[in-house]
């Protein structure tokens, strides 16, 4: 363990970075497993250690619905919520990514009802995908806290202006107790400038918000926010990049890889799953096997380019999924990673495998099974896409 | 010159527009105006034109009482309340139904918030469907009157009285009728400090079926009838009430208007307009009208 | 083109729509029978109906949407409803 760091649970490793950010309003409705952060919070309030306005809403509608308000005034916002929260929050969510407001919200995420379940998968936040919203995956607790400032500057961007999830894999990293590195408030007041709009609600120059647009400009509303993706896409590897100059730790950009350039297995993944990947592929590369890991940090914007450039030596690509799009019998990075590959001449077969939905366990040894799986196409055996941990008994 | 500027959308001879435009009479340029989706709204904000001279936002339709709880709590965070005030305009749908979870949040809370609710009695936007503030026997597109209905079958929600179980310091009732009356507790709701309510009644020719000259003649009628009775709460008890001189029988409220047409023609009409009647006696005495 | 979309621009900028084109009806002011009460004014739902450094009221008629509440309302019966065109 290194000097500076201490060991703490992961939410209180996110909420000193929330806190370390000087956000001016933050709004949350309780929810397992996001309790810690927003109690952590409270406490920093109650304790007169964040400035801020803290409100306790009476749902995660209002929580979001307050931050629209907050941030169209010109405030520094955020919320955290999970699963049925996230969901209840989905219509709002639109409307702030519509009216370009850059709120900042930690997902832990969780999986749905029904049945209900308290444990992680990412149903929540993938569920999400197009609402407008920035999508970023953390790994371990350091990389969740340390994404926090980076997501505040990339949605605040003059050129983004967008809001923005940071996920971080519930119980898994949000209750997880681990050395970590708490972000300094000189440094993070170095990284992260002040939120100043340039349009806010303001009575001594009036604006109206939220317009009724009609189908003469309707469309321009969503291609400028399909434009500011674009330059987010930009921004997230050279904010990453600013991050690491200044606190010296980095995690990638959009994407980033372990023992991938020569590798012929390519396993793609999001969120904390990557750990284990990662110490599946250290065991099988001391056995000569050639398996390497893509870990997908953006989801939105999804870096098309940066993983086509990625797999173009891949002999056989494995995406695996926390989530599923029932009635496709895939996950969503199985779908986007083949979409992304097709108008390109490499035809490198990606094969999809759904595993841990509702916080169930993803031990080694399922992804040995599923790579040994994934091998079987040299056989010609080619699997679409599949559950990887089906209880056989229950089945 | 008003504050809410000519060129909107609204229907001629609109309630809300006289409601919009008397709020920003009363309450002047420091004010942030918070609506929810509803007519007023949308005839107001065609993009990329907006009829407010003051800062509006508009989210979504169920959740103005806490954006406007947001804009609150910033202005205090980044030190810029001051004097200014946030208040909320909607409509009955958006305050007795789909928005009355939030607004007993923000309530609750106790944000330095006023709520106006412009109640038109039903779901004007949308094409005149009923909501939880239509009265008894209205007609309205979900609710109609027929062979074995004589109009919408529930009773007017007490939304006033749902706010000052809150604790609400400050709740009143108003007409578009009576503007000056309107007014002045407009800037009473704002001046006094934490949520406060003002429920104006705000007639729609469009969808109760009156000629556009009538909005005003109509909004009187109600007060005069009893059908809407204009008072004042501080802290939960009723403080002031408008006396009605020589209250009118509610058939004069009921027959300038489409939607209650059919209580005069329909089998059995004595019985429904006796019923409607007995709401206005009932008025009448509970706050003391005459 | 910028990227930010200005959700809306300047304030009152629906006085670029006419809405006098509206008016089936135009409602006409007789100042011999006004008492400038005023009357008229408040009870606009436009807020078009002006007073005039006379004291006397006129309503603008580039959005005058013909409505009639101003004449329903005058107490002094100063204001008559005229169909347009005539």
């Amino acid at each position: 363990m290194r000097k500076n760091m201490v060991v703490v649970e992961g939410s209180y490793a996110v909420a000193h970075a929330v806190k370390v950010c000087r956000p001016n309003v933050i709004s949350a409705y309780p929810i397992t497993p996001q309790t810690h952060i927003v109690e952590d919070l409270a406490q920093f309030v109650a304790d007169g250690e964040m400035n801020c306005e803290y409100i306790n809403v009476e749902s995660e509608f209002s929580a979001i619905s307050a931050l629209i308000g907050a941030s169209a005034t010109g405030a520094r916002t955020y919320s955290s919520t999970t699963s049925q929260g996230l969901a209840l929050m989905h219509e709002a969510l639109f409307n702030a990514s519509g009216m370009r407001l850059p709120i900042v919200m930690t997902v832990v995420n969780r999986a749905l009802s029904a049945p209900i379940n308290i444990w992680n998968d990412q149903q929540d936040s993938i569920s999400q995908r197009d609402t407008g919203w920035i999508q970023l995956y953390a790994e371990d607790v350091q990389e969740s806290a340390d994404m926090t400032p980076q997501i505040y500057k990339l949605a605040e961007d003059e050129d983004v202006l967008l809001p923005a999830m940071s996920c971080m894999d519930g119980f898994i990293l949000s209750h997880v107790y681990e050395p970590v590195i708490l972000l300094e408030q000189s440094l993070t007041d170095e990284f992260l400038p002040a939120y100043d709009p340039e349009f806010v609600l303001d009575t001594k120059n009036p604006m109206s918000f939220g317009a009724f647009a009609d189908p003469s400009t309707y469309t321009e509303f969503r291609y400028k926010q399909e434009k500011a993706m674009g330059v987010a896409l930009e921004k997230i590897e050279k904010i990453a990049n600013e991050f690491k100059d200044i606190y010296g730790r980095y995690y990638g950009g959009l994407i980033d890889g372990y023992v991938l350039d020569d590798a012929e297995i390519v396993i793609m993944a999001m969120g904390s799953i990557i750990g284990t990947v990662k110490d599946t592929i250290d065991e099988l590369r001391t056995e000569g096997e050639s398996v390497g890991l893509l870990k997908v940090r953006s989801f939105r914007p999804f870096p098309t380019e940066a993983i086509r450039k990625a797999l173009k030596n891949a002999k056989v690509v494995i995406t695996l999924d926390k989530n599923i799009s029932i009635g496709k019998n895939e996950g969503a990075l199985c779908t986007e990673v083949k979409a992304c590959l097709h108008n390109t001449d490499n035809r490198v077969p990606v094969i999809g495998f759904m595993l841990g939905h509702g916080g169930r366990d993803i031990p080694i040894n399922i992804i040995k099974k599923i790579i040994n799986k994934a091998k079987l196409v040299e056989k010609g055996i080619f699997i679409e896409s599949e559950f990887a941990d089906l209880r056989e008994d229950l089945a | 010159m008003s504050l809410l500027k000519p060129g909107h959308r609204g229907c001629a001879g609109c309630g809300d527009a006289f409601a919009g435009k008397f709020v920003l009479d009363a309450l002047g340029e420091d004010v942030v105006i918070v609506s929810p989706t509803g007519c007023l709204e949308v005839f107001t904000t065609p993009y990329p034109e907006s009829a407010w001279g003051v800062p509006w936002i508009h989210s979504l339709f169920e959740n103005a009482a806490a954006v406007a709880s947001g804009v609150e709590a910033a202005m205090n965070a980044l030190g810029k309340k001051n004097n200014t005030k946030i208040v909320i305009i909607g409509g009955d749908g958006a305050t007795f139904d789909i928005g009355l979870q939030a607004i007993s949040g923000a309530f609750e809370r106790g944000h330095d918030i006023t709520y106006i609710c412009v109640d038109n009695e039903a779901y004007m936007n949308t094409g005149i469907q009923r909501s939880g503030a239509t009265p008894l026997y209205a007609s309205t597109t979900t609710s109609p009157h027929g062979k074995v209905s004589i109009g919408n079958p529930q009773h007017k929600k007490n939304m006033p009285a749902i706010i000052a179980a809150h604790g609400s310091p400050y709740v009143a009732t108003a007409s578009i009728g009576y503007a000056p009356d309107m007014i002045k507790k407009v800037k009473k709701a704002a001046q006094v400090k934490g949520p406060t309510y003002v429920h104006v009644h705000a007639p729609c020719c469009t969808g109760w079926k009156f000629d556009s000259s009538k909005t005003i003649e109509v909004g009187r009628l109600a007060v005069e009838t009893a059908m809407w009775p204009l008072y004042e709460m501080e802290n939960g008890e009723v403080t002031n009430v408008r006396k009605i001189k020589n209250r009118k029988p509610v058939e004069e409220y009921l027959k300038v208007q489409g939607r209650f047409k059919h209580l005069f023609t329909m089998d059995g009409k004595n019985e429904g307009i006796k019923k409607v009647q007995a709401i206005a006696d009932w008025n009448a005495k509970h706050f003391g009208l005459e | 083109m910028k990227l930010i979309i200005k959700t809306v621009t300047k304030p009152g900028s629906t006085r670029a729509n006419k809405t006098g084109a509206w008016r089936s009806f135009m409602p006409v002011f007789d100042h011999k029978l006004c008492s400038k009460c005023g009357i008229c004014g408040i009870y606009c739902p436009e807020g078009v109906v002006n007073k005039l450094e006379n004291g006397y009221f006129e309503p603008d008629y580039e959005y005058c949407k013909g409505c009639g509440v101003c004449a329903n309302e005058c107490p002094k019966k100063a204001i008559v409803m005229v169909l347009e065109g005539k």
